[in-house]
């Protein structure tokens, strides 16, 4: 039994954790869901002992482990209670190669030779990562790093596993191979899992219970069922419940399907298809486009043609040259072969500044692009370099994201503030092309449907936006067409229905229980003349 | 044939050490060459694919580097008309405060070829390391460290892996700055790239620390106070012990008795906090390294150099050191010493590859079916 007893948490005045009450049973799948910067990670910190250790701040209240408190043992002490497995695996590892992580914990446990080899085996074959084992870690997919992450921290036997967003950088066959480990390890071990995750869509159906955490920095612990019928974030398949009035309210696709007849008869018909991509004028042209690194071509052979006024979602698997082809059509790379038109001229041919006028691109980690101290003087900037009028920025920052004090720190912004603020710079240069690389990356629901409302506000002025992202539901809801790349070449191209209706794995909730005719909830909601977001 | 695997580091650095002290021992070119040739053929044969087995070729360029620097240094101030005179340089005048040092001058050819004798056992010394360096993991070799100097051998391992995580949040920067332009100017400039890099680090840093604090490193052992004193006493007194010895054993002016008892006394003190320290460090090793025959020879084919070519120091001068006056000569035995370096070439294992790895990873269990099917 894990406890957390009135644990409250303040950075200064800022409470983050207020009166936390939260225990966790041996054999327990916990989800931790929450809003974006609520204090998901701090609260699993304190389990581990992580906080306030590394983050400062105070903490009042207990930390029990079976009866014992811990709340003085350094998280180093609980190394064999508590396993920890953070945000960003590759920032972690320790050593290089995949058997030496595995038995780095161990080694700080002084655990015999002999029982270490034998843990590193079982731990390689109960992950099924056997094949790997000596592999260089720096060369392995993000799937397969967040894997031997927790194995690292499995090693050691731990009878609790704290996770932090396992399976947000994934895409959606990796992120399942890691869910099916967690619930496997539940299963076979007897392990407490406490899991944090932002897309609850793919959490929900493993999890034992819902740990919701509000704002406000209150829990309520409960059945997910009951939980998400008034939660300020729920997954698409809980959204359509409640639309349906279903309850209680399906929590697998399984079980959604299983009550859709009703739901079908009053949709009718499928919502008029819009031809999509049928409309603007081509922004960006790539024919038969071959990007090579060194020996190997990072792109094979891609066609492409983005026009104006549509959103394009680039997806495929992690690796698959997304982010090449992103950097190709703003000019970093040059084209081994092939041809890339982006209004007219060859991107890599041109100088930064005219690069900058023809595209805008909003790298994967927007905190690269920033630098200055305050939010007003970032926007200054962009509109010197840009020489755009005084305001341009500022002014495009209020559309993406009101509210803004122009007098923070860029590192203060919230996720979603912060990649609005990228966004806003990028496009002080007027650039008619706006790339997108993982835009969603720790936003919440909400969050994220702001930033599809954003961007088909931008792509409808007449802009083209290509979008990359592994979020199927985010694609679903911003996209006009969705292009699918697997190892540098295109699998297929087409509107989003098609796309991604066809396939398994990139369906959206929606899609596998209403059938390919349907997308999202908001298109559902319009078919019954209600209203889906209060 | 052998099992592919890496040799012990240690081993590595031994048959380096041999080869830099044989280099230091003599000046003729054939010999320097020679050992040149050792070095550069056991480096091509014996690395792996690691990034650390591609610095031998910086080496190179910095032992190139080393001989050209070392020739214009002496163009520039051995100015002196013994000998053939190769270009005749106009000399500097000096001030008289200046004396004896002369600027340009006439330069011989006997000059240029003590230069280049010297320059060249330079660069063997230099490729000498940057043999070890490309052959020795670098992280086993701070795992090979003795236990009490666990913590410091993973704190270096990992500043190691800082430093390519670095280069690449650098590249990721500036690719990220170029998207947004602006201020070029050399201060704003550099400012626009190490804000976000140190962020990055900081960030990067914090939470490795975080995670390795979350996987149990550090953790206390059963020492008490009482042992920690003791062992904390002997390490310095080792210290001392070894610093006074040192310095007796250099300066000949010091009394002999300073020299080595006091060097006797430091190591065995030191040795024994060491041993101290390290039983109450409550920590295992998975896998560690060992010494096998192929490491004893390898180890061994260095001290060889090293012992070689010293001996041909002490009783044949005019082969260790020949004169710039006439073509150097070479003796059969100068040739044994330095070509015994080549040895590792034929006894070490196979380096580990991505190939060999992965082929290590699909061949095993004999299967009943006909044909396994070999995944590429």
């Amino acid at each position: 039994m894990f406890e957390l007893r009135d644990v409250s948490f303040a950075y200064g005045d800022r409470a983050v954790l207020d009166h936390v009450d939260l225990a966790i049973d041996h054999g327990e799948l916990m989800l931790l869901a929450g809003p974006t910067g609520v204090g998901k990670s701090t609260l699993l910190g304190v389990l581990a002992g992580l906080v306030p250790a590394f983050t400062g701040g105070a903490l009042t209240g207990d930390v029990v482990i079976d009866g014992t408190s811990v709340l003085d043992v350094p998280a180093r002490e609980r190394a064999h209670q508590v396993g920890y497995v953070g945000q960003n695996p590759p920032a972690w590892f320790v050593t290089d190669t995949v058997e030496e992580e595995l038995a780095f914990g161990m080694e700080q446990l002084g655990l015999a030779a002999p029982t270490m080899r034998r843990r590193v085996e079982e731990t390689l074959d109960l992950l099924g990562i056997a094949d790997l084992r000596h592999r260089d870690l720096r060369t392995l997919s993000g799937g397969q790093q967040q894997r031997v992450a927790i194995g690292s921290v499995l090693t050691t036997h731990p009878r609790l596993l704290v996770l932090d967003e396992p399976t947000s950088a994934l895409d959606p066959t990796a992120a399942e191979d890691v869910l099916a480990t967690l619930t496997r390890l539940v299963h076979d071990l007897g392990v407490s899992v406490l899991v944090a995750e932002h897309r609850l869509e793919r959490v929900v159906p493993f999890a034992d219970r819902l740990c919701l955490l509000r704002a406000s920095g209150q829990v309520a612990v409960g059945e997910p069922a009951a939980l998400l019928l008034d939660s300020p974030i729920a997954p698409p398949l809980v959204e359509l419940g409640r639309l349906a009035g279903w309850s209680p309210l399906p929590l697998t696709v399984r079980d959604a399907r299983r009550r859709t007849a009703d739901l079908k008869a009053r949709l009718g018909s499928r919502p008029a298809a819009e031809d999509a991509g049928g409309f603007g004028v081509p922004a960006v042209e790539v024919r038969g486009l071959v990007v090579a690194h060194g020996a190997v071509p990072a792109l094979r052979e891609v066609d492409l043609s983005l026009r104006t006024g549509t959103v394009t979602a680039l997806m495929g698997r992690n690796g698959a040259g997304k982010s090449t082809l992103l950097w190709t059509l703003q000019g970093r790379h040059g084209a081994t072969r092939g041809s890339v038109r982006v209004g007219g001229d060859d991107p890599h041919r041109l100088k930064p500044e005219a690069r900058r006028s023809h595209t805008g691109l909003v790298p994967q980690s927007p905190a690269d692009l920033l630098y200055l101290e305050t939010v007003a003087d970032e926007c200054a900037a962009a509109d010197r370099t840009a020489a755009a009028g005084a305001g341009t920025c500022a002014g495009l920052l209020e559309r993406l994201a009101p509210g803004i004090d122009p007098e923070r720190h860029p590192r203060d912004l919230s996720e979603g503030q912060r990649l609005a603020l990228a966004v806003a710079i990028v496009l002080a240069a007027g650039p008619p092309v706006l790339l997108l690389d993982e835009p969603t990356r720790g936003l919440d629901y909400p969050g994220k449907h702001a930033l599809a409302g954003i961007l088909r506000a931008l792509a409808s002025e007449g802009r083209a936006i290509l979008v990359a992202t592994h979020d199927v539901e985010f694609a679903a809801q911003v996209a006009d067409r969705v292009v699918v790349l697997a190892e540098g070449e295109v699998v297929s191209d087409g509107p989003t229905r098609e796309v991604i209706a066809a396939s398994p794995a990139f369906a959206p909730q929606v899609t596998k229980v209403l059938g390919a005719d349907w997308l999202t909830v908001d298109e559902v909601a319009s078919a019954l003349g209600v209203e889906a977001r209060s | 044939m052998s099992v592919a695997r890496d040799l012990h580091p240690v081993a590595w650095w031994c048959w380096a050490v041999g080869l830099a002290v044989g280099a230091s021992c003599t000046t003729n070119p054939f010999v320097l060459g020679l050992l040149v040739a050792v070095a550069t053929t056991t480096v091509l044969a014996c690395r792996g694919d690691q990034p650390w087995a591609r610095s031998f070729r910086l080496y190179l360029w910095l032992a190139v580097i080393v001989l050209v620097v070392r020739v214009l240094f002496r163009i520039l101030v051995g100015g002196n008309d013994a000998g053939h005179v190769l270009v005749a340089l106009p000399e500097l005048p000096l001030p008289d405060w200046a004396a004896g040092i002369s600027v340009l001058g006439p330069f011989s050819r006997e000059e240029l070829l003590a230069a280049l004798y010297e320059g060249l056992r330079l660069a063997t010394l230099l490729l000498a390391v940057g043999a070890a360096n490309a052959l020795a993991n670098p992280k086993r070799l701070m795992r090979s460290l003795p236990p009490a100097l666990y913590e410091i051998g993973t704190a270096m391992v990992v500043a190691i892996t800082v430093i390519p995580q670095l280069a690449d949040s650098a590249r990721r920067v500036r690719a990220a700055q170029q998207l947004r332009g602006g201020e070029r100017g050399r201060v704003r400039g550099l400012r626009r790239l190490l804000v976000p890099i140190l962020e990055d680090a900081f960030e990067r840093s914090l939470s490795l620390a975080a995670g390795m604090d979350a996987r149990g490193y550090g953790r206390s052992g059963t020492a008490s106070a009482g042992q920690r004193r003791s062992t904390g006493a002997l390490m310095i007194v080792g210290l001392l012990g070894i610093v006074v010895g040192t310095y007796a054993f250099l300066d000949s002016t010091a009394p002999r008795v300073l020299a080595w008892p006091m060097l006797v006394l430091g190591i065995t003190a030191a040795l024994a906090g060491f041993v101290l320290a390290g039983r109450r460090v409550q920590r295992t090793r998975y896998r560690p390294e060992r010494w096998r025959a192929a490491e004893v020879a390898v180890a061994l084919s260095g001290a060889a150099v090293g012992v070689g070519l010293w001996l041909v120091q002490r009783h044949d001068l005019t082969v260790a050191h020949p004169s710039v006056l006439v073509v150097p000569t070479l003796s059969l035995s100068a040739v044994v010493a330095a070509l015994v370096g080549v040895l590792p070439v034929f006894v070490a294992p196979p380096p580990l590859t991505a190939q060999n790895r992965a082929a290590a990873a699909v061949v095993p269990e004999p299967t009943t079916e006909p044909t396994p099917e070999v995944v590429a």
